[in-house]
């Protein structure tokens, strides 16, 4: 087995899997029925994705592993998602600011990775930015609505967009594979995606009136499989029906 | 779309396909939807290649299933494979499927720009399937299935579904 190749799959598949979890919790308790919809909606589109990459991960595994193995049969350190996407769902405002973060790295990843060298990655990441397209649009311009809005959706988007700052600086920390990954024409330019990240954000956060927050500092080891205590809550739900039916299909 | 130069057996295997629909909008079937990518025939061993429209749209599972369904009633041994390169785009839905589109009350994509104006509420160009307004305005990006948006005519005042274009 490719170990990198397998490992890098993962890190891809493991964010949004994460999040498409947080936004599905959402489902039937959104704060009106058109947002409930379009974020049930994009954690559709986000499971749709880590399907491509976790099948395509199962292959490169073999001996018999499944997309369904790897999603809910690994333990809390085995998961490499990054600490923004298992943070939990407080008020719209830090819904919305954490899919605007995410959003903005996803577009600018997937991006790059339609020209991996990977045949199989770049189709995956082809399709999946038509999809991305649509989110992105639609956290930033919650972001420029609730942040131009009233004083109390100004104050609480501004808020929000302060606080998941300290989770950013990690989605551009590069792991060894990855940084393997872009050397062998696999992975993602780590500066370029940066740059493509601030420049969008700092635009929309321009637009909408809100304070770009300035800071040094990250939180970090998600990619390492080291996790805040959320994940641990959010995987006994996920696994829940594997871990007490092993094998069980619908 | 259907090739005359087509040999008589993938036609008769296209003229099954004509009766799968997409489980989500049953009007149209799956050859409507651009969806089927390619066929190959070995005797009785049938291959199609589809394509997903969104990667999540959990109408693909079925669609495989209900193709399987419908090769093997007709004495087929089918194959469903899905192709994920080049990925599906809006503009594969045949005229055909276009129209009956219309008729079922989804407004048709629009071609890429004037979807995007229509999506960030900058121009008027979705046409309301109830009484043919122009005069409409978006409600949702995302609507009641992944592949719509939600729209409501300013004149009848009654919503109706937009078809994303991807």
């Amino acid at each position: 087995m490719n170990k990198s190749l397998y490992d890098y799959l993962i890190l891809l598949g493991d964010s949004p899997l994460i999040l498409g979890h947080r936004l599905s919790e959402l489902c039937g308790h959104g704060p009106n029925l058109e947002t409930d919809i379009a974020l049930s909606n994009i954690a559709l589109d986000l499971f749709g994705q880590v399907r491509n990459w976790f099948q395509y991960a199962a292959e490169i595994h073999g001996e018999g592993k499944t997309e369904d193995d790897i999603a809910f049969l690994r333990y809390e350190h085995e998961y490499r998602n990054v600490i923004l996407t298992e943070q939990p769902n407080k008020d719209f405002a830090w819904v919305i600011a954490r899919q605007f973060y995410f959003d903005a790295w996803h577009y600018s990843l997937l991006t790059q990775l339609c020209e991996s060298r990977d045949e199989r990655i770049s189709a995956i990441a082809a399709k999946s930015i038509k999809e991305v397209t649509y989110h992105r649009r639609f956290s930033s311009e919650w972001v420029k609505r609730l942040g131009d809005g009233t004083e109390e959706s100004r104050a609480r988007m501004e808020n929000a967009i302060a606080h998941f700052a300290m989770y950013k600086g990690e989605l551009f920390e590069e792991t060894n594979v990855e940084k393997e990954m872009f050397a062998s024409g696999t992975g993602a330019d780590f500066k370029v995606l940066k740059a493509q990240f601030e420049s969008f954000t700092n635009e929309v956060l321009n637009e909408a009136g809100l304070e770009i927050p300035q800071i040094d500092w990250t939180q970090r080891g998600g990619k390492h499989g080291v996790h805040s205590e959320h994940l641990g809550y959010i995987l006994a739900d996920l696994q829940y029906m594997q871990r007490a039916y092993p094998g069980m299909q619908w | 779309m259907v090739e005359k130069s087509m040999p008589e057996a993938e036609q008769r295997v296209r003229e099954i396909l004509a009766t799968v629909k997409d489980p989500e909008i049953p009007v149209l079937t799956v050859e409507d939807m651009g969806i089927i990518r390619d066929i190959e025939l070995d005797g009785q061993k049938v291959k199609v290649k589809i394509t997903p429209t969104y990667s999540g749209c959990p109408a693909m599972d079925e669609i495989a299933a209900d193709i399987r369904k419908a090769l093997l009633a007709e004495g087929y041994e089918p194959e469903v494979v899905s192709l994920l390169s080049p990925p599906w785009s809006s503009l594969w839905i045949s005229a055909e499927g276009r129209r009956k589109m219309e008729v079922y009350g989804i407004a048709a994509p629009l071609e890429e720009v004037a979807d995007k104006r229509a999506l960030m509420g900058e121009k008027r160009v979705v046409k309301c399937t109830h009484c043919g307004s122009m005069n409409t305005r978006l409600v949702s990006q995302f609507g009641s299935t992944a592949c719509k948006a939600l729209f409501q005519c300013n004149d009848c005042l009654e919503p109706f579904d937009y078809f994303k274009c991807i």
